[in-house]
């Protein structure tokens, strides 16, 4: 082999780039499709933004299908549908979800001025002004019921996961079974659950702890799935390092099964949050209700995001819907941070 | 089988290595020059193992049969034999590992110190803290950092060792082979460590408690030539101290490190143990054609 000079000095390229060039028949198909589209719905019956749309995508996939055909045959020719498929796919996803984020921001931003952040209900109806009467109670609310189910179901669902990994012990199957049928209970079903079990029962009014209660019946088998899942990804050759360091099985699974599935577990608990912190129907027969700030978690009624975004619904003024959007918008926000701190503060690395 | 790439073989070398099969001599000229290096009778510490007709099962298949094997307190002996001929399988039995398969099953005995491990009440953990054990694939702990790994043994079965941790920790990397290149890293992840350093980290945990017994299952079957050079190297140090057991599907490996040779096969039912001897023996003039037929590389 020759050693060829090459004195030129030599720039980064991207050889297998598409060039302006090559472009041109796209575009020139794309525009195509979109002229036939207008040409069709002015010349037929149809009618409407989604007749456009939908004659778009049809014409112009079937341009590029032609077009693929032609130039490099059929695989070619599967390939650009399959592509296509699959963009229509996640453009009919992505809609309704930038459709649902972009509404609440709107309407929601309507009532969002600071004040509601150091004011309740107390003094306001939900018909009065939006310059008056703020949702910091139901704030409060909703963090005390995310905490207490929290702490509730975590280290129920944490336990029942490593016994289904880890011990595999006999009632495996029964318990993997009830927590499947667990994670199919209706929200309403576990608010009466706890409904006809204690408030009837004994002399116990609604309260944060008891709105919390069938908030954690609904988050254990979330968690317990993602937690198993995640458990499972743990490689066994980790587990038999630390038996073969002479740990009995409690140490190993505590000092490394589970840091090893650290961050799956914080996915575990996020999923189950987001699974209660929008939860209406329980609380409406389990929180009781308050218009201003209760600190007790144990007595007196207390209010929640959901809670207060179901009263300014009921309410059917104006003022009381755009509180209501007003308290959609401060809930995404809220589970949105929660998420993110606790994102941030699970993937810290040890150095 | 033959075709393992070694860095100081010389017969090896090159790319004609696919027709060239290393002779027995040379095989058994490795294993001489090996013996006078070390001399195993000096004062050795560690304990005597002793297997006593090990049978082992998975479910219904009979996978070994009736394995007698005798290792001397710091000896150096290596099992070899093609796959599936239960190499792996007896070595597991040999710290109760075996027991983790649910299916599993064996009879016999194993002796460490003339008392048998599977006696009723014996505490397991108590057990294979005497006698460690290094995998096939490095498996160091991702969520710890290359010191904490090594200390890890003592948390794990909480104990606490004579020395404080620094020293252990500068120890048994030094006896490990890694102390330089980690010394300067010791809080960084083990995640971040090449196949071969993350080995001979592993290696450097089990030997934090202070094992009597080794047990190494192909610890360098997943590393390069420089690695498991780095690794025998360890391994000579190590049986000053501590007897140890090795499977390993290189021969000259086996030839390199070991003062003692097994030699396993299966001919389609339970693998059994065909012949035992000093390694230079067993390489330059085995008892049984078996033996002859496996370390002249005419088959496997």
């Amino acid at each position: 082999m020759t050693i060829l000079s090459n004195s030129t000095p030599v720039t980064p390229q991207k050889p297998w780039k598409v060039s302006k060039k090559q472009q041109l028949p796209n575009l020139f198909l794309i525009a195509a499709a979109v002229v036939a589209s207008f040409v069709i719905v002015a010349a037929t019956p149809m009618k409407g933004k989604l007749a456009y749309l939908l004659l778009f995508f049809v014409i112009g996939t079937t341009f590029q299908l032609a077009l693929s055909w032609y130039k490099r045959g059929r695989a070619a020719a599967a390939d650009t549908v399959a592509g296509a498929v699959m963009m229509a796919g996640a453009f009919i996803v992505f809609l309704p979800v930038a459709s649902l984020l972009i509404t609440t921001i709107v309407k929601g931003s309507k009532g969002f001025r600071p004040h509601i952040f150091n004011h309740t209900m107390a003094a306001t109806s939900y018909s009065d002004p939006l310059t008056s009467g703020g949702l910091i109670h139901a704030i409060i609310g909703t963090l005390f019921l995310i905490v207490i189910a929290t702490a509730i179901s975590l280290p129920l669902s944490i336990l029942t996961a490593l016994y289904l990994t880890e011990i595999k012990g006999k009632a495996s199957g029964f318990i993997q079974f009830l927590v499947q049928a667990m994670s199919g209970v209706p929200s309403v079903v576990a608010g009466i659950f706890i409904y006809a079990a204690i408030l009837l029962t004994t002399n116990l009014r609604g309260s944060t702890f008891i709105g919390a209660l069938p908030l954690a019946i609904l988050m254990i088998p979330t968690v317990t799935r993602t937690a198993q899942e995640v458990l499972n990804l743990v490689p066994n050759e980790l587990r038999e390092a630390g038996l073969a360091l002479g740990a009995t099985q409690w140490k190993t699974v505590a000092t490394i099964v589970v840091p090893a599935a650290r961050n799956g577990l914080i996915t575990a608990v996020i999923l189950g949050v987001a699974r209660i912190a929008g939860e209406t129907a329980p609380l409406l027969f389990t929180l009781g209700t308050s218009d201003k700030i209760n600190w007790n978690p144990f007595s007196g009624g207390q209010n929640a995001l959901p809670y207060y975004i179901w009263s300014g619904l009921r309410d059917g003024t104006e003022g009381g819907i755009n509180r209501a959007w007003t308290g959609i918008l401060v809930l995404l926000i809220l589970v949105l941070s929660l998420f993110v701190s606790a994102r941030i503060f699970g993937s810290r690395k040890v150095k | 089988m033959m075709s393992t790439v070694n860095s100081n073989n010389e017969e090896n070398n090159g790319e004609d290595m696919s027709i060239t099969t290393p002779s027995t001599s040379s095989l058994s000229s490795v294993a001489a020059n090996h013996a006078s290096q070390r001399q195993p009778g000096n004062a050795p510490l560690g304990s005597g193992l002793e297997a006593r007709g090990i049978h082992a099962w998975f479910g219904k298949h009979h996978a070994l049969e009736n394995v007698s094997l005798d290792f001397a307190a710091g000896t150096v002996t290596a099992l070899i034999g093609p796959s599936g001929c239960g190499k792996s399988t007896f070595i597991r039995t040999l710290n109760r590992m075996h027991e983790f398969i649910p299916s599993a099953a064996m009879a016999g005995e194993v002796l460490l110190d003339g008392k048998d491990i599977y006696e009723a009440g014996t505490d397991v953990t108590k057990i294979r803290l005497q006698i460690g054990m290094v995998f096939q694939k490095p498996n160091p702990f991702p969520s710890m950092t290359i010191g904490q790994n090594v200390l890890s043994g003592l948390k794990l079965a909480q104990i606490k060792s004579p020395k404080n941790n620094d020293d252990l920790l500068e120890e048994c990397l030094t006896r490990a082979g890694l102390w330089t290149e980690v010394k300067d890293r010791l809080d960084a992840h083990a995640g971040g460590l090449s196949g071969g350093q993350q080995q001979r980290l592993c290696i450097a945990r089990s030997l934090a408690v202070n094992p009597k017994v080794l047990l190494m299952d192909e610890p360098c079957s997943a590393l390069d030539p420089g690695s498991t050079l780095r690794i025998e190297d360890t391994i000579g140090q190590l049986a000053q101290t501590m007897t140890i057991i090795i499977v390993t599907h290189n021969m000259q490996q086996a030839a390199r490190v070991s003062d003692y040779t097994a030699f396993f096969l299966s001919d389609g039912g339970p693998g059994q143990m065909i012949e035992v001897g000093p390694t230079n023996e067993m390489f330059s003039r085995p008892k049984d054609q078996r033996t002859e037929n496996y370390v002249s590389g005419r088959f496997g």
